[in-house]
């Protein structure tokens, strides 16, 4: 299946070797250069490409300025993709064997794509933004493109014949009544050349692949039990740990990680069969064991005295807005137009409204995993990370290696939407190995996942703006803050090797900018350090703010007595914006009208309604750049006298350019819908003041098969667009067209997510005594 | 301690009597179908079949399963997954991991093999995202086919309310078991792996015995 012509080894079955012990047996095009430059970047949004640097260890990583590092060929003519990103349950390696098969022009059927592994793919960056497909792609379409007109070249040059006369077809050059496959034309060679970064890809109209919808290649394994999962990982000798973390669940800066442990009592453990050894270090604490319920029994039982702290502020839902408005926070100016200082003075309806967004749980159904091994001063590991290659350098740091000596074998590992503790939990098992000389394997428990995953965190949107007397925007303002930052890997504070400090990152801004055309528009990011463990989660700060933007848009469609999206659209001047609007205005068969206009009758339990929002995911580092454009119309029953909302139809309408996999698209799409109606309906991380107390499913209930909304979708056609990200859009309007639906329902207008029972009902109730009143 | 595991009997010899059944099937047997996930019997990603109904396997003791029948997710159409255990074993994703289940293996077989309805629904509608919860999604909706092979979309959402997806697969999965519904329908054989074992012993006149009937 994988054998290679020149091997010495020419068996059925040879596995492949790295891709430069192939060219020592001439069975691979290899081809590399010294490339020029510090770093080059593509033009455009591509990744950034690391130029060649000389080893420093045994597992150095592929330079992404060299067409080898993406693209190799065996002789048998199969096309293996290297690409450093990874796929988190998505889909993207079936997407990326589609692109790779169209540049290169072979059977799919013939590609291979390795994801993540860090000593044999780019580092092309952490697997975030829903970036993959839109651009970290590029330079291996590019490199796929490129290897195909080598090939070319090469039987041009076999032949003596114009190498313009030729053509490629499924795996073989072809012309001058002659053909010769990919893999013998490659036998031999040795190339060395730079990625040509001004490659053109091939023109839409010539997709094979691209557009359709190839089924996943990960998906029977899956389903038949086979290895896929870095938990199903099993070497010869491996051992099992547990970690005893601090009792500060999913603290940050301000609690004291790092210098908290005080004792440890080894003979509480002692009576235990099967301990084999206990690691401490610093405020790191692990327990290897022979068998897996051992290590678990002892990390129960183990004593541990930890330092008294309990210094979290208020993190309650009804607490969490005043403690978001009194952090210490650092402004950052992202946009002022001139004319807005006087614009606010004209504004003869004010709108001005503070939303909160709570913590929430990427919740993970699998609590993360990693396998290592430490042997001969070199280390490797097994590991679901979502940025394999930034994890292989904090895994040096931590064993003071370069990251040279540490290999990152990526597998699959459960869905994490964000950061995890994938990368928490491949550092521990590194440090038990290394301390052991043996494999061994972490898992971290339910509660463990639960309380330390580094949350998507609550956030605070301000909004000051308003109206003029006709009903028009005159001016807006987003000052938004997210406490959040990219979380370091928990072994490193544990142990003192990076320093327990307070750590801010400007993350918070994005899809900050009002996507309408506003006359005056002022946004700023309050920039903010974690006030417990936080980073980024599906719709990074987006999806909270396009609450705010989305929420407001709406309550001054209702003050200007205007239907919702015909409001929305005398500000748009975007066609695709427009395009997927007028989608969800069709697909949902929307009634125009001002909001709220036929309200249940009092005495009527049950209050239906609808509602709309838009957005296009904006990401990265500021002004970033856009992902795929969505909208949503849904409709909502809420029981008046219970508070609880029940999302019954959600309608979206998504446009991503071209779609590579139109049914993984739709697999993205409709994950979305399902998870931010979860997240926007019932989701909140509960806190006491020594860290999180929502540790398993019961303190943190997820949507279930039961609850589910109707859902009907439609997705734009654009074959000859550029791909744009689908991980993470159809989730950005979620929240928004809830909370407008619940107000076209009941009249009463929700700021704070989630829409929990008690709260919908405290908020009707009030409004029922102020209607009493007036 | 022995137990019949996908029609096989196994002694899990090593495991004290109060080991969750869960770690006996992951480590001692190296399944990977059953996963853990909360270790509460709440999310059901450990499912498994104890004499054909479907249990939490993270919060069954071993001792409960003596002298029962244990059915896996690899129990479902045992051929298939070794065959794909065994490709894998060429594949360049695994090169370098020097795994237990990559060592023993062998050739994979020409001849396809029929996957139990379910599997061949979950494949068919594309039910998976990461797929770490399908294993409980499988072995649930087998027990439901089992017992009500023309079970309604309510009760299919019934049966797997509490087992938790995370991805939000759960249209792709509520499609899988429609799908499977009409394949059992056709006439595709409900039957777990153990039954089709069982015969498969009769056959070979062996105690224990993987042998497929195919």
């Amino acid at each position: 299946m994988f054998g290679f012509k020149n091997s010495r080894d020419d068996q059925r079955g040879t596995v492949q070797l790295t891709r430069r012990q192939l060219l020592k047996t001439g069975g691979l095009i290899m081809v590399s250069a010294a490339a020029t430059g510090p770093l080059a970047i593509l033009a455009g949004t591509g990744p950034v490409l690391h130029p060649p640097a000389p080893a420093q260890g045994p597992f150095p990583v592929p330079a992404g300025t060299l067409v080898d590092s993406f693209i190799a060929i065996s002789a048998n003519g199969d096309v293996i993709g290297f690409n450093g990103h990874v796929d988190l349950g998505t889909g993207v390696r079936t997407a990326i064997g589609q692109l790779v098969a169209d540049e290169i022009e072979t059977d799919i059927a013939r590609v291979k794509i390795i994801l993540g592994h860090t000593t044999r793919t780019p580092d092309l960056g952490p697997t975030i933004a829903s970036d993959t497909i839109q651009n970290t792609s590029t330079p291996m379409r590019q490199a796929a493109r490129q290897v195909r007109q080598l090939l070319i070249n090469l039987a041009a040059e076999r032949w003596s014949v114009p190498a313009a006369q030729l053509r490629t077809d499924n795996g073989f050059v072809i012309g001058a009544g002659k053909r010769l496959s990919y893999g013998e034309l490659a036998a031999g060679q040795d190339l060395h050349i730079d990625l040509d970064q001004h490659m053109p890809l091939r023109s839409s109209k010539e997709h094979k692949y691209i557009g359709q919808s190839v089924a996943r290649v990960d998906i029977p394994n899956k389903v038949l039990g086979a290895l896929t999962y870095v938990h199903d990982v099993r070497l010869p000798g491996m051992l099992h740990a547990r970690v005893v973390r601090p009792p500060y669940a999913g603290a940050d800066h301000t609690a004291p990680l790092g210098s908290s442990l005080v004792s440890v009592d080894e003979h509480s453990i002692q009576h235990l069969p099967g301990i084999v050894k206990l690691v401490v270090q610093g405020d790191f604490i692990g327990i290897i064991a022979e068998r897996e319920e051992q290590a678990i029994a002892a990390m129960r039982q183990l004593k541990v005295q930890w330092k008294e702290w309990a210094g979290l502020p208020d993190l309650s839902l009804a607490g969490l807005h005043a403690t978001l408005d009194k952090l210490d926070k650092e402004p950052r100016m992202l946009r002022e137009d001139e004319n807005f200082k006087d614009a606010v003075q004209k504004i003869t309806q004010p709108i001005d409204r503070d939303y909160v967004w709570p913590y929430h749980l990427h919740a993970s159904i699998g609590p993360s995993c990693a396998v290592a091994l430490f042997a001969d001063g070199k280390a490797e590991v097994w590991s679901g990370s979502q940025n394999p290659h930034d994890l292989r350098k904090d895994l040096g740091k931590l064993i003071d290696l370069h990251p040279d000596f540490v290999n990152v074998h990526r597998m699959e590992a459960s869905g994490c939407y964000g950061r995890n503790c994938a990368d928490d939990v491949a550092a521990d098992a590194l440090l038990l190995a290394k301390a052991v000389g043996q494999p061994v394997r972490v898992q971290l428990m339910r509660e463990q996942e639960s309380a330390w995953e580094p949350k998507g965190t609550g956030q605070l949107i301000k909004l000051r703006g308003g109206l003029d007397d006709a009903g028009n925007v005159v001016a807006y303002e987003l000052q938004t803050s997210y406490p959040s930052n990219l979380s370091p890997t928990l072994a490193l504070v544990l142990t003192g090797k990076v320093k327990h400090e307070k750590k801010v990152l400007q993350m918070g801004d994005r899809t900050s900018i009002p996507l309408y055309d506003y006359p005056a528009v002022r946004a700023v990011s309050l920039d903010a350090a974690p006030i417990v463990r936080a980073s980024w989660m599906r719709g990074v700060s987006a999806l909270p703010n396009v609450l705010a933007h989305e929420c407001w848009i709406d309550e001054a469609a209702w003050l200007a007595k205007a239907d919702p999206i015909a409001y929305r659209l005398r500000y748009m001047k975007d066609e695709r914006a427009v395009g997927v609007i007028q989608a969800a205005h069709r697909l949902s068969q929307w009634q125009d009208g001002v909001a709220h206009r036929a309200p249940t009758p009092a005495g009527e339990k049950i209050a239906k309604g609808r509602g709309f929002a838009y957005a296009r995911y904006f990401h990265s580092k500021f002004p970033g750049f856009g992902a795929a454009w969505a909208a949503w119309v849904c409709d909502v029953s809420v029981n008046r006298e219970t508070g609880e909302v029940k999302v019954d139809k959600v309608f979206c309408t998504h446009d991503c350019g071209a779609m590579v996999n139109p049914a993984g698209v739709r697999h993205q799409v409709h994950g979305n819908i399902i998870q931010s109606t979860s997240r926007a309906l019932k989701e909140f991380v509960t806190f006491d003041a020594s860290g999180t107390t929502s540790l398993d499913w019961g303190g943190y209930p997820l949507l279930r098969f039961d609850e589910l909304p109707e859902v009907q979708i439609e997705l734009l056609e654009r074959p000859h667009e550029a791909p744009m990200g689908a991980g993470e859009s159809a989730s950005v309007p979620s929240a928004a067209a809830i909370a407008n639906a619940i107000f076209d329902a009941t009249g009463v207008r929700l700021t704070e997510v989630p829409f929990t029972p008690s709260r919908v009902l405290a908020a009707l109730r009030q409004a029922e005594a102020k209607a009493k009143a007036q | 301690m022995k137990f019949k595991l996908n029609g096989n009997t196994v002694d899990a010899d090593k495991a004290a009597a109060d080991t969750p059944l869960l770690y006996v099937l992951r480590n001692d047997m190296q399944l990977n179908g059953p996963k853990y996930g909360c270790g509460l019997g709440q999310c059901g990603a450990c499912a498994v079949l104890i004499d054909g109904k479907v249990a939490r396997s993270c919060s069954i003791p071993l001792s409960v399963v003596d002298g029962k029948e244990v059915t896996t997710l690899e129990g479902l159409s045992p051929e298939a997954t070794r065959q794909a255990q065994a490709e894998l074993a060429q594949d360049p994703l695994f090169q370098g991991l020097r795994d237990n289940a990559l060592q023993a293996g062998s050739a994979p077989a020409a001849q396809p093999v029929h996957l139990h309805p379910v599997q061949q629904a979950f494949i068919d509608t594309q039910a998976a995202q990461c797929g770490y919860c399908v294993n409980g999604m499988v072995m649930a909706l087998v027990a439901l086919f089992d017992k009500r092979p023309q079970a309604s979309d309510e009760e299919i959402k019934k049966q797997l309310a509490y087992h938790l997806c995370r991805c939000g697969t759960h249209l792709e999965i509520l499609d899988a078991a429609r799908k499977a519904r009409a394949l059992i329908a056709q006439g595709r054989g409900v039957h777990s792996a153990v039954a089709v074992v069982q015969g498969a012993c009769a056959t070979h006149g062996e105690a224990a015995c993987s042998k497929e009937l195919v």
